[in-house]
């Protein structure tokens, strides 16, 4: 971490992005080519596009364009029950998939003014950390190969695939689990789990550590990583930016701490991970770093578990009373949250999805502007995106 | 059903035995910003709080909530079609629905409301860990509101969303155009009035179509 | 491989002209493919597998051995396109001309006292000279592909090629001072014959004294063949495999081929200039025998020169355009001529 204060930063980021216009004005005047990143480009890791002018090797002028994964879930979900509504939205963020339905689950209740038993809550925060890990592991091993090492991304698999073992485990499924209900969960831990999940988190564990030498240590990735991509804090929060991106401009603001949700992270000790920097090696490290506190959380929460029953008293058809409620979470990309609009019907009159790539990617007009062709690449896999939460 | 849209007072001896002093201070400060612009607000004690504005005064809602209220994170922009559908409660094809309701008369959420469509924006303040969502309303004849972008650029992506989806234009927005559909749909799909033809052809099971709860037997 | 060139070595002397040529042409056309997919096989396809905790091809044939082949086969019935505005000829041409860069560095390349095709007076001078010809390959294939990427990738391929020539040849410079010579097979005679502090045990490969040589070469070889960390040229993350990105069936495999064969080139240079050749330090080294001994001991040092590089390839991510020339022109040239003077003042002094 360098030891450079908010202001300086910004005004260094200031100079910089005048600096690239100052080049790109000065220089001898020629023409512009556009080239045309996607929709089936290895970089963009589903169909995302983006149109970029450049002048030589340097980006002029760059323009996300989506859209071609679009599902139209808010329009779905108008027309299905609230529970029928968790297996759409289990696809938005497929990599993390428990994390997106806890939100609307969440929301639900507050409308229909029920809160889930103790057991339920501690085991959804576990289930919760434990797609956070097998999301932002691939994310670690992904942006090392973006930059062109081939090892991290299999050893992320790896590693993965102890996580996806154990939530499988528990819900069946281990890419679309579908385990969340209003009240409650659908069933309880099997036997045994607790024991395995906690070695698991200790390869995590090393896998951390592994990491930790392998890819932030090597001078190579510090290179095309640092003061690249440089977010101020004010202009990120201005674009929506969320979760490990904000984090890592030093904004200090985690939903799991500061959100008022029915979940039991204010039960377990644990640290939200901040880095000043805010370029792009700043938001692996921060990553890096959740990662491993979460292998803490679940470690605690499979410690204090409470015994009890894992269903609130709910209705057999469920019936949401008429009202508008807005929940959030700590979704491993970012802030996302469902604004539930009900009629107090048995399908929702509006779902209104707040997915965090959707707002995280929007910013990358303005930080492309300046960057080479291969800083690009560096940018958009530190933002971190999955199509899926783009699209919705 | 109940009646949605309620003043602050009533709801809050309803549904909290104590105020939210937070929320309130928040309401009175943007009342005070906003002057006869600031129609109406609602407040769910220690949970939410919803403020509606005139549309003349939009941009100036989310400067002030801004500047005023500490609320520098955008959260995100949309819109809300309160006609209800056409096409009944759950759109499904008739043989499935033998006797549709009549429809609903139009009803607005909290904070009240007069038009068919509202636009909706969140905010949320990273150091007091409190959001707030604005809405305003939008004649049917003038759907049109000024762009948030040169108070918060995130909003760019949002607007390009609600313009597709539903119709709204955005005065002084740089770049209106579609941003997930294809450039030359017709229609704006997330308005109510426009039908989901998936299930209009194929009836979709399952509106009681229910599980069991663990540990209870099939009876 | 190994056999081919051997009987070329013995026939040498007796056959006449135009057998001896065919028997060259025939060794330097077989070496070639041999050394693809000996690399491609040990490295490419086990050593990264190993490193990656998986197991890699494992169905053709034993332990997945005849895997490449049955790559090469199935690009061969490939549909060979062309793209639409592409330049014909200039396209079809580009893969040709890199591959043929790559089989003229082994014309010179010794593995016995007579198993070389053509032992040259400017042996590593020539090397050097043919295989920066791939960069014209490389920059006709940007060029005539009539896609942005494969131009990026071109543009970038020659940019580097070329700043990459100088410490290569830079590197070379501190072994001809310390031997004397630009022939390969004198350079090898010079280590095999050498002391160290007047002990003849080893011999004196030139690694020992010109580590630093061996360094910047082995560098500049990762360059050369556009390898991690220096691969922007192709760099599947960013312009999707640059000049290649076009090429289809065995148009592809002749860049493939052309790629490992200049590796294992490379490594076959290597292994001469700096860990003493085809010659063991005891023995007469005009002796027969190292006809048929020189090539295996070749292949060892290739193979362990070859680990190096490709260790190198599977383990570091990719530098960006300016810090790669960064690194050449502001610490490895410089390093190499500072290589340069210490061994001049060396080699007068002593």
């Amino acid at each position: 971490m360098t030891a450079v204060s908010a202001d300086q930063r910004q005004q260094l980021a200031y100079v910089a992005t005048q600096a690239a216009d100052a080049r790109l004005n000065v220089e001898i005047e020629t023409e512009g080519m556009t080239l045309n990143i996607g929709p089936q480009h290895p970089a963009t890791h589903g169909t995302l596009r983006l149109v970029a002018r450049l002048d030589g090797e340097q980006v002029v002028e760059a323009e996300p364009i989506m859209g071609y994964m679009h599902r139209g879930y808010e329009k779905l979900a108008e027309v299905r029950t609230y529970p029928q509504v968790t297996t759409l939205i289990n696809r938005i963020d497929w990599l993390g998939s428990f994390a997106n339905e806890v939100p609307f689950i969440l929301a639900a209740e507050k409308l229909m003014e029920v809160e889930a038993p103790p057991r339920a809550q501690w085991i959804r925060t576990a289930l919760f950390e434990l797609s956070r890990i097998a999301n932002i592991t691939l994310f670690l091993g992904d942006m090392a190969v973006q930059l062109g090492a081939l090892t991290p991304v299999f050893m992320a698999f790896r590693d993965r695939e102890f996580v996806l073992n154990q939530i499988e485990a528990v819900t069946g499924g281990r890419f679309h689990p579908n385990f969340d209900r209003i009240g409650g969960l659908k069933d309880d831990l099997p036997q045994g789990w607790i024991d395995d999940t906690k070695q698991a988190m200790e390869k995590i564990r090393d896998f951390c550590d592994e990491f930790e030498e392998l890819v932030l240590g090597n001078e190579i990735f510090q290179a095309r990583s640092r003061g690249i991509g440089i977010v101020p804090p004010a202009v990120g929060l201005s674009y929506g930016l969320s979760g490990a991106n904000i984090r890592a401009s030093g904004v200090d603001w985690d939903l799991r701490r500061d959100g008022h949700e029915a979940l039991a992270y204010d039960q377990v000790d644990w640290k939200v991970w901040t880095h000043p920097d805010g370029d792009s090696f700043a938001r692996y490290w921060v990553r890096l770093q959740e990662t491993r506190e979460a292998t803490h959380i679940v470690d605690q929460l499979l410690d204090g578990l409470p015994s009890g029953p894992i269903m609130a008293k709910v209705p057999r058809i469920i019936k949401v009373p008429a009202g508008e409620a807005y929940a959030a979470t700590e979704n491993p990309l970012g802030e996302m949250g469902y604004y539930i609009v009900s009629k107090g019907d048995l399908v929702p009159f509006r779902v209104k999805i707040r997915s965090a790539s959707f707002s995280n990617i929007s910013i990358t007009p303005w930080l492309l502007k300046g960057v080479y062709v291969p800083d690009i690449i560096t940018i958009l896999a530190s933002l971190y995106f999955i199509l899926g939460d783009i699209d919705r | 059903m109940t009646q949605l849209s309620s003043t602050d007072t009533d709801t809050a001896a309803e549904a909290g035995p104590e105020p939210d002093e937070r929320r309130e201070a928040w309401a009175a400060q943007l009342a005070d910003a906003l002057g006869d612009d600031f129609i109406e607000h609602h407040i769910i004690p220690d949970s939410d709080l919803w403020v509606r504005v005139t549309r003349e005064s939009w941009v100036d809602a989310a400067t002030a909530a801004r500047d005023q209220l500490g609320c520098e994170f955008f959260d995100w922009l949309s819109a809300i079609d309160w006609l209800p559908s056409p096409y009944g409660r759950d759109m499904d094809a008739q043989e499935d629905n033998p006797q549709p309701k009549a429809a609903d008369p139009m009803e607005q959420g909290h904070a009240g409301g007069q038009t068919r469509f509202q636009i909706v924006v969140r905010l949320y303040s990273t150091t007091e860990h409190m959001g707030l969502t604005i809405k305003a309303d939008l004649p049917d004849d003038d759907l049109s509101v000024d762009t948030l972008i040169p108070v918060f650029a995130g909003s760019n992506w949002h607007e390009r969303e609600a313009w597709e989806m539903f119709g709204i234009h955005f005065n002084n927005h740089p770049d209106l155009r579609n941003i997930y559909l294809p450039g030359e749909f017709e229609g704006n799909p997330l308005r109510k009035d426009f039908p989901l033809l998936a299930r209009r052809v194929k009836p979709w099971p399952g509106i009681v179509d229910v599980e069991l709860f663990p540990g209870e037997e099939e009876s | 491989m190994s056999s081919a060139t051997v009987m070329s070595g013995l026939l040498a002397v007796e056959v006449p002209y135009w057998a001896s040529a065919i028997i060259k042409l025939g060794v330097v056309a077989l070496v070639v493919p041999t050394a693809a997919l000996v690399l491609g096989y040990v490295f490419l396809l086990k050593m990264m597998s190993f490193m990656q905790s998986r197991l890699g091809p494992m169905e053709a044939g034993p332990y997945g051995t005849l895997q490449l082949l049955a790559d090469g086969l199935k690009f061969i019935q490939k549909e060979d396109i062309f793209p639409e505005k592409a330049d014909r000829t200039v396209f079809a041409l580009a893969p040709l001309v890199v591959l043929i860069s790559t089989f003229l560095i082994y014309v010179v390349i010794p593995t016995g006292p007579d198993a070389v095709v053509a032992q040259l007076d400017v042996g590593i001078f020539y090397a050097l000279a043919v295989s920066s010809l791939s960069v014209v390959g490389i920059l006709m294939a940007g060029w005539a592909s009539a896609n942005k990427y494969a131009l990026m990738g071109g543009l970038r391929a020659a940019g580097q090629l070329i700043a990459y020539e100088l410490p290569l040849v830079l590197a070379v410079m501190g072994v001809v001072i310390q031997a004397g010579t630009l022939d390969l097979q004198k350079i090898v005679a010079a280590q095999a014959n050498g002391e160290i502090f007047g002990w003849g045990g080893i011999g004196n490969p030139f690694i020992l004294t010109q580590f630093v040589g061996f360094f910047i070469f082995l560098v500049a070889v990762q360059a050369e063949t556009t390898q991690p960390p220096f691969d922007m040229p192709v760099a599947e993350s960013e312009i999707v495999g640059g000049y290649q990105v076009e090429y289809t069936g065995f148009r592809f495999l002749f860049f493939f081929m052309g790629e490992f064969g200049t590796a294992f080139a490379f490594a076959a240079l290597a292994a001469v200039l700096f860990l003493g050749g085809w010659a063991l330090p005891w023995g007469d080294l005009t002796h027969w025998g190292f006809n048929i001994a020189g090539p295996v001991i070749m292949l060892v040092k290739v193979l362990a020169v070859s680990a190096l590089i490709f260790w190198f390839r599977f383990t570091y991510p990719r530098l960006r355009e300016d810090q790669l020339q960064r690194l050449a022109w502001k610490f490895l040239i410089p390093l190499s001529l500072i290589n340069i003077v210490v061994t001049g003042i060396f080699k007068v002094v002593l």
